[in-house]
Order: structure tokens, then C-alpha cells, then sequence
């Protein structure tokens, strides 16, 4: 009895977002920039800010963290050198995202002089998200069966050619399907991007990646915590929670729908 | 006297037809051997009698199974009775992740039996039994996973036999163990035949005719001929017998 | 293999094991950032900068302490005698009061009688104290410019007031924060034990396998809600709720963030402990079953006790999802500093106070330091959790895995 809690606390949460959120919603509010102390108007320019940071973010994420995995499964035995890299992954992975914010402020805003821009936030979000990319990658390398490895040795192919020709397209799903679980997860993330390029309010599309840009969990935060009126943002922050919701659990559910599709694939074979 | 009988007994699992009418006869203090070719329906045959084909969400069966003149399927009979008078050893040695002396006092516990001298007697008498008592007396509180592969079967049989069933279920004993460990299992076996009714599914034929007193022989699903070991070895009424027994399939 | 082969595959190969060190590179680069910013706290004076503290010469006390600042300029200390000085009573002064003291025309049209005044002033006030500017001290200052001690780690850690903007003196005490964070946390796992346990247990053993591919994208999806959405949920629903159940002045309390923060670590602890029990081996539990215990028996006494490394690890990862957290406690806890034992009353936790309090920092400044070695704190946290993660796997290896 005691687990379906766990499945009304789902639908508890999103019913209420979605009916309160709903009547908000309108292509104006999607597509024009807040008016009139946020009251009014829409949060076009958070939802494009966001998009930027995560596209940002992924550009760093992907390619080191893909390539990281690669490194640590197929290149590594068992010794301790993997093992600590492991560790330092496993370590990443459970700093609280606050103190991201941190060190993005302190390397890239301060020490680097990035000041607070895209580029600094985007890889804040990127280093957040590295740890999660190289597990992925690791898993989707390990569903791989070896048989298919040893094959293509026995054929007389070079480790990397094993890796590029037969290991890669197969796990290329699998890790497809992690890398857009680890988009959701960063277009959620406030905590990193505090400091180190979420705008309070700011009506103008960003122009370079030194711009800074609003956020949709950040806008969201400044909606709920500290409009100056209250009773006439609360509506607008029904409509941007629904908004960022829906993002992410599209994200996450055509995750699922993929995997589901892969695993569909791989059982007829 | 017969201790256990099946009759006309068919399993199903979804639309696979696993055991086709079905009827045999243990009787008491003898070992029997089921043999036949992987997927023939042995394991199952063997898992009615303390019904785990249960635990398999797709599994149907209708006839009668009767252990001590009990219908092991009553509804009236609760299963966990059923599993106590019935004790079972499995391909793999599977000791619990607990001491010697737990996983042996495991079945005791869990049936409400928790006197010091009783259990304690109760695991020295069935190690004994199961001929490990001289090698572990002294490990009694080390994790059984220390031991080696034949020593945790061996354990796995003490398990069985301390909740004192009369009849005991064994699934290939002795498929993952070697040569020696499997020779002291089968010394077992024909040991514990004195007390016990053993019905033993096994692959390996010598192993049926070196301790088994009656063979049975499964295939796709059907009992083709049950008999005295020494004539099913020797001279098989069936030619489907008598091609499995001198190697031609399975 | 040609020779622009073999340089190829070396070239690839020295790309994957660079990449393979960017995170150790950034764990450390991670340290070595808070403990740059953050062991500034302990290096400097806690006053404003270029500001001091100054005493008549007659005053005997060598060297004065923040916390003994805070109370004198609250009026908590009024006189020197206890603080083991002289029996004079204390009399406060910064710039502001100054112009009470003095007329304009004393000080002269560009203040170029000052000096003089504030001399003759400190002269005849015994127990004077001073809070002013460097520049406003004279060349020939007739007082004594008094040392305020650093701040300790002791201080630090265990006081009890944390006013990193007040002046004359910022009070940097963290004790109310970890307080907060603790008691928050703690009412988290203690909201979230039972739920994550039942739900755990039901989807790895009661549940059918239809049920429970329902059920784990339930719980991934929950996992997925990012936490500002949890929070805005805590603070529309359950703030008012918790106030008016409760009858309280405010609804924003430890009990509220224990709640947002339960829920949100419900997740992470299920699908950890569900996997944990999943990886029983079906023959243990055949054979327990075969032995005649029932499936209660069995989960309790076999496959608990079997999964058990993987249960505390869901607890404990739970608890790390939960100490981290910022956004939704920084929403639905009501920002106080004041140290709280009560779970319905307001708190703050590490993570949110330097979330609310970074943006109104100076770069360098006392404060920035102040929430560097926060964060620190922070970090040690969270490296006890994953140190314990590891230990408790290892420990286990050695009784559960077969030789």
C-alpha cells in the first residue's frame, strides 16, 4: 500500500502544476519576453536561454565524457589506475550541484574572467554533467557482448578499429538514450547556474556566449521567491513551472521510448 | 509401501505442453533416477513434489500428487507444510550468505524453533549425516561461503535434512562439482537411502546406474519406460531407451 | 599496419586517456578552488576592509576577539572590567556619532580640526572604542589601534551567530546552518525510509512484472522533476498546509524541507535498493522456500539480509541527494540563521545559504571567503558519504561473493 504514495506523489505534483498551469500557457506567453515587473507578457527569452545553456553544456559534456568512457572500458584492465579513476567519477558525481556554482564563480567568472556568461555556465553544466555521460557510456560499452569484440579481433582488426567498426554501433543507442536523459537533468539544474550566468531579468536575446541569458528553473525560482507583487506573478510562475515540467518529462519519456524501442530491437535477434 | 505417487499428471507452461499425463510410484528407503534429454521435463517432473513449479507465473497442471498419501495440491494443505516434509538440494550449491551453523538451523527457525539444545543438536546430527560434521565442527560460526564447492553441496544437504523430511528432491547434485566431491556426494546418497526417499534428476548415466535403484526416462515431455536400473541399462524395453542410454541423442 | 596507422591509433589513443583524466582533473581543480577562496576566512581580520578597531591608551587589553566585538557593540558588554580591562564603562563610537559630538564649526569648514578633536577626545575617554576608517585616524593618533583576533576554525564550526554583514563586526558561525542541514536531512531519510523501503520491496518482490514496468518510470520520472519545481510545490501546497495543520505564525520549517527533500531522495533510495534486492540469486530464495519458510520469511530473513550492502547504500546515497540539495530546502525553509531544534520552526541550510547570500558577496571579500569555507564543509560531507558507499561495498564482498 505504502508504494502507490510514490505513484500519487507523482500525479499529485504534475495534476497540480498542469491545472494551474494551463491557462497561462498561450502562444504569447511562449514567445514574447516578460512585461511590466514580470507580471505580464512571457519567458521567451528563459526558454531560449535555457536551450542555449544546454547545447552549451553538451558540447563540452559529450565528446570528453563519451571519449572518457570509451578510455576507461575498453582500454583499462582492472587495476588500480581504473579504480581510482572510477572513484574521482564516483566523487564528481556526488559533489552537490551548489558547489559547482561555486567553482564555476571562482575558475570560470573570476580566475578565468569569463565574468557571468554563457560560456561560463554552459561549462559549469558541462562538468556537472560529465560524471553521468562516462557512467552511461560505460554501461552502454558493457551491454556490449564480447563475443562481438573477440570476433572482430580474430578477424584481424586493430583494437580501434574493433572500437569504431563493431563496439560503437552497437552501444550507439544505449548511449544515445543516456545522453538525452543527461539534457533533462541539466535543463533542470539551478543551483550551478546562480552565479555563473542566470539573469534575473533581462528582455533582450543574448548576442555571443558572453552574453548572459535567463533560465527557466532560475526564472521560475525569481517568479515564486522574489516578485515584487506577489499575487500577479504567481500565475506566470504556474505557467513557467508547467512549461520547464513538460520540457524535461518529454525529454526523459522519449528516453524511455527509445530504449523501450532498442530492447524491442535487440530481444528479435 | 509407497511413499509418493503422481497421477496422470500434465504441466503446461503458457501453451507449452511440459509433461503429458504423467503417472509413477516411489516407494519408500529407495533412490530413483530421473534421466532423459535437457528440456525433457525431469526438472519439472521433480519440482511438483514440493510444488516450485509455483513460483513460475505461467505454470498450469491438472492430476494428482500424493506424498505420504497427502494431495500435495489440496487446496486445504498450506504450501509451506508441504515444503517441510519435502526437502530439496539444487544444481548449485546455494548456501545462504550466513554461517555454517545458520544456514544448517535456517529451516529450524524459520518453522518457530528456536531451543538452544535442540538446534544445536539438531545441526550437529544433520552435518554428521551429511558427512561434513569433522570438517567444518570447527568453523561452525565462519561464512559458509568459505567452503569449497562439494563442501557447500554437502552443506546444502545438511540444510535439507535437518527440518527431517522423508523425502528429498535433488536436481543434478552434483553437475558443478568435481570428480572427488561428486564421488562423496554419491556415497552420501546411497548412505542417507537407508532413512530417506531420494528421487534425483541427473545428466550424467553412470552416476544413475552407480546409486540409483529404479530409472525413469523423460522424453519431450513424456515418461517413456520406468524400471529397475539394472534393466533399463542392461536391456531396455523401448528402442527410444535403449538409443539414449547407448549415446545415440541427447 | 602502415606507419600513419600506428601514429594514427597513438594519436586516438593519447585523445581517449586525456579525456579519461578531465575528472580527476576538475575533483581536484574542485578542491583546490574551495580551499583557494575558502582558507582566505582564516587569514583575515573579520572588520570591513581598511576599517579598525581602536581603544584609548590606557586600556590594557592586548587583543580583542569578533565575538567579544559583537557583544560590546550590542550592548552585551558594557564595560571593560568584563573582559578583564579596567573598571571603565564603554563608550561606542563610530564615524556617524562622531558629528553628534563635535560641532561643525570645531571641526573647521574641511574638517582639517579633526585630528586634533578626536585626540583630545580619546585622551579624556578611558573607555572609548573606535570603529573608523582608516583614513580618519590621525598621524599622531592618541589612542591604540587594537589587533581583532582571526577567525578560528573553532569559531567558525561552533558559533552560534552567523551575521556575515553587521558592522562593525560580520559574525561568521556555522553552527545554525549544520544544525539546519542535519536536521533537515535527517527528517528527509526519516520520511523517505519507510515509503522507498515498501516501495522497493513491493516492486522487486510482491509486484508482477507488469506492474513493475509501470512502476519504474513512475520512479524515474519522479527522479527527473528538476528541484526548483519541487520547491515552487513545497511552497504553494505544502507551506500553507503545514502552517494552518499546525496553527504557526509561518509554514516555512525544518518539517517542510524534510518533506520536499524526502521526496525528492525517494527515488534514488528505490531504484538503488530495488536493484540491490533483484540481485538476490533466485536459488537462495528457492531453497529458502523449499526448506518450508513462507515468502515473508524468506524476504526477511534471506533476501534482506542478502541485499543488505545495497539497502544501506540507498540510504546513504539517498541522504547524499538530500545534503546537497539546494534550491527546493533554500524555497521552503524559511532562511533563518538562528539556531533551531524544533522541526517546525525555520531553518537554513549550507547549500542554501550560499545560494541566497553569494550573489550580494564582493569578489575577495570576507563574506565570499565566509561561504568558500562553507562549501568546504559542505564537500566534506559529501565525501564521508561516498568513502562510506565504498567501504560498505568492500566490507560486504567479503561475506556475500562466493570464493
Amino acid at each position: 500500500m505504502m508504494s502507490f504514495v510514490v505513484v500519487a506523489i507523482l500525479v499529485i505534483i504534475l495534476g497540480f502544476i498542469a491545472v494551474r498551469g494551463i491557462g497561462v500557457i498561450s502562444w504569447e506567453f511562449l514567445t514574447t519576453a516578460p512585461k511590466e515587473g514580470m507580471t505580464k507578457g512571457g519567458i521567451f527569452p528563459a526558454i531560449l536561454g535555457t536551450g542555449c545553456l544546454v547545447i552549451g553544456s553538451m558540447v563540452f559534456a559529450f565528446p570528453v565524457g563519451i571519449l572518457s568512457g570509451i578510455y576507461i572500458h575498453e582500454y583499462l584492465m582492472e587495476n588500480w589506475w581504473k579504480k581510482f579513476l572510477r572513484m574521482m567519477t564516483n566523487n564528481l558525481a556526488g559533489i552537490p550541484s551548489i558547489v559547482f556554482g561555486l567553482f564555476g564563480m571562482a575558475l570560470f567568472v573570476n580566475y578565468l574572467k569569463f565574468g557571468d556568461s554563457i560560456l561560463a555556465g554552459s561549462l559549469t553544466l558541462g562538468i556537472l554533467t560529465l560524471p553521468v555521460v562516462i557512467r552511461l557510456t560505460e554501461e552502454a560499452l558493457k551491454s556490449v557482448p564480447d563475443g562481438l569484440r573477440l570476433g572482430s579481433y580474430a578477424l584481424g582488426a586493430s583494437k580501434i578499429q574493433t572500437i569504431q567498426k563493431v563496439v560503437l554501433p552497437v552501444a550507439f543507442p544505449n548511449i544515445l538514450t543516456g545522453l538525452i536523459l543527461s539534457i533533462g537533468r541539466v535543463s533542470g539544474e539551478t543551483a550551478p547556474i546562480l552565479f555563473t550566468v542566470a539573469a534575473y531579468f533581462l528582455p533582450r536575446l543574448p548576442e555571443s556566449i558572453s552574453d548572459q541569458v535567463m533560465a527557466l528553473p532560475y526564472h521560475l525560482y525569481v517568479l515564486a521567491t522574489s516578485g515584487t507583487n506577489m499575487e500577479e506573478t504567481r500565475p506566470m510562475a504556474y505557467g513557467t513551472a508547467l512549461v520547464l515540467v513538460s520540457i524535461v518529462l518529454i525529454i526523459n519519456l522519449s528516453a524511455s521510448l527509445l530504449r523501450r524501442q532498442i530492447q524491442k530491437k535487440t530481444k528479435m535477434h | 509401501m509407497t511413499h509418493a505417487e503422481v497421477n496422470n499428471v500434465n504441466v503446461w507452461y503458457d501453451t507449452i505442453h511440459a509433461l503429458k499425463d504423467v503417472s509413477l510410484k516411489f516407494e519408500r528407503n529407495t533412490v530413483t533416477a530421473l534421466i532423459g534429454p535437457s528440456g525433457c521435463g525431469k526438472s519439472t517432473f521433480l519440482r511438483l513434489f514440493n510444488r516450485m513449479n509455483d513460483l513460475i507465473p505461467s505454470f498450469r497442471m491438472n492430476g494428482t500428487v500424493m506424498v505420504n498419501n497427502q494431495d500435495v495440491y489440496s487446496k486445504e494443505i498450506r504450501i509451506d507444510e508441504i515444503r517441510k516434509n519435502v526437502g530439496m538440494v539444487f544444481q548449485k550449491p546455494n548456501p545462504f550468505p550466513k554461517s555454517i551453523f545458520e544456514n544448517v538451523a535456517y529451516g529450524l527457525r524459520v518453522n518457530g524453533i528456536n531451543n538452544k539444545t535442540i538446534v544445536e543438536d539438531t545441526v550437529e546430527r544433520s552435518l554428521r549425516q551429511a558427512a561434513l560434521w569433522d570438517e567444518v565442527k570447527d568453523l561452525l560460526k565462519k561464512s559458509a561461503l568459505e567452503l569449497s564447492g562439494g563442501q557447500q553441496q554437502r552443506l546444502c544437504i545438511a540444510r535439507a535434512l535437518a527440518v527431517e523430511p522423508k523425502l528429498i528432491l535433488m536436481d543434478e547434485p552434483a553437475s558443478s562439482l568435481d570428480p572427488i566431491s561428486t564421488a562423496r556426494i554419491e556415497e552420501l546418497i546411497f548412505e542417507l537411502k537407508k532413512t530417506y526417499t531420494i528421487i534425483l534428476v541427473t545428466h550424467n548415466l553412470q552416476q544413475a546406474g552407480r546409486i540409483s535403484d529404479l530409472t525413469a526416462f523423460f522424453y519431450l515431455g513424456e515418461l517413456i519406460e520406468y524400471n529397475l536400473t539394472k534393466k533399463i541399462f542392461l536391456n531396455p524395453d523401448n528402442t527410444q531407451t535403449q538409443n539414449y542410454i547407448t549415446g545415440r541423442f541427447g | 599496419m602502415t606507419k600513419a596507422r600506428r601514429i594514427y591509433e597513438k594519436i586516438v589513443t593519447g585523445i581517449l586517456f586525456s579525456s579519461s583524466t578531465i575528472t580527476s582533473f576538475t575533483v581536484i581543480l574542485i578542491v583546490v578552488f574551495l580551499f583557494r577562496e575558502g582558507i582566505g576566512l582564516f587569514n583575515s581580520t573579520p572588520t570591513e576592509k581598511n576599517y579598525v578597531i581602536a581603544v584609548s591608551r590606557q586600556n590594557t587589553i592586548p587583543i580583542i576577539t569578533s565575538n567579544e566585538l559583537a557583544d560590546i557593540f550590542n550592548q552585551d558588554i558594557t564595560n571593560w572590567k568584563q573582559l578583564g580591562g579596567s573598571n571603565d564603562s564603554i563608550i561606542r563610537l563610530t564615524l556617524n556619532d562622531l558629528s553628534g559630538i563635535f560641532t561643525e564649526e570645531e571641526l573647521g569648514p574641511n574638517l582639517e580640526y579633526f585630528p586634533q578633536k578626536l585626540n583630545e577626545y580619546v585622551k579624556t575617554t578611558p573607555g572609548i572604542i573606535l570603529y573608523l576608517s582608516k583614513e580618519y585616524i590621525p598621524k599622531n593618533f592618541a589612542g591604540r589601534i587594537i589587533p581583532v583576533k582571526k577567525i578560528t576554525l573553532l569559531d567558525f564550526t561552533f558559533g552560534k551567530h552567523w551575521y556575515p554583514t553587521s558592522a562593525p563586526i560580520p559574525q561568521f558561525g556555522i553552527w545554525p546552518m549544520i544544525v539546519g542541514t542535519l536536521m533537515v536531512t535527517f527528517g528527509a531519510i526519516l520520511f523517505a525510509l519507510p515509503f522507498g523501503m515498501a516501495t522497493a520491496i513491493f516492486m522487486s518482490e510482491i509486484a508482477g512484472s507488469r506492474l513493475r514496468n509501470i512502476m519504474k518510470p513512475v520512479v524515474e520520472l519522479l527522479a527527473g522533476i528538476p528541484s526548483v519545481v519541487y520547491g515552487f510545490f513545497g511552497l504553494v501546497v505544502l507551506v500553507p498546509l503545514i502552517q494552518r495543520l499546525f496553527g504557526l505564525d509561518v509554514g516555512e520549517t525544518v518539517l517542510a524541507g524534510s518533506i520536499v527533500l524526502g521526496i525528492m531522495a525517494l527515488p534514488t533510495m528505490v531504484t538503488v535498493a530495488e536493484d540491490a534486492l533483484h540481485a538476490t540469486p533466485k536459488s537462495l530464495r528457492e531453497a529458502s522456500l523449499a526448506l518450508g519458510a513462507s515468502e515473508l520469511q524468506t524476504l526477511v530473513r534471506v533476501v534482506i539480509p542478502y541485499a543488505k550492502s545495497g539497502i544501506s547504500t540507498a540510504v546513504i546515497l539517498g541522504t547524499g541527494r538530500a545534503i546537497g540539495e539546494t534550491m527546493a530546502v533554500l524555497m521552503v525553509t524559511g532562511n533563518s540563521t538562528h539556531v533551531n531544534y524544533s522541526f517546525l520552526q525555520p531553518t537554513r541550510t549550507i547549500p542554501a545559504t550560499i545560494a541566497a547570500e553569494l550573489g550580494d558577496t564582493s569578489f575577495g571579500g570576507v563574506h565570499y571567503n565566509a561561504l568558500f569555507a562553507l562549501a568546504i564543509v559542505l564537500f566534506l560531507f559529501t565525501i564521508i558519504i561516498n568513502l562510506s558507499v565504498e567501504v560498505i561495498k568492500n566490507r560486504n564482498k567479503g561475506f556475500n561473493q562466493p570464493r
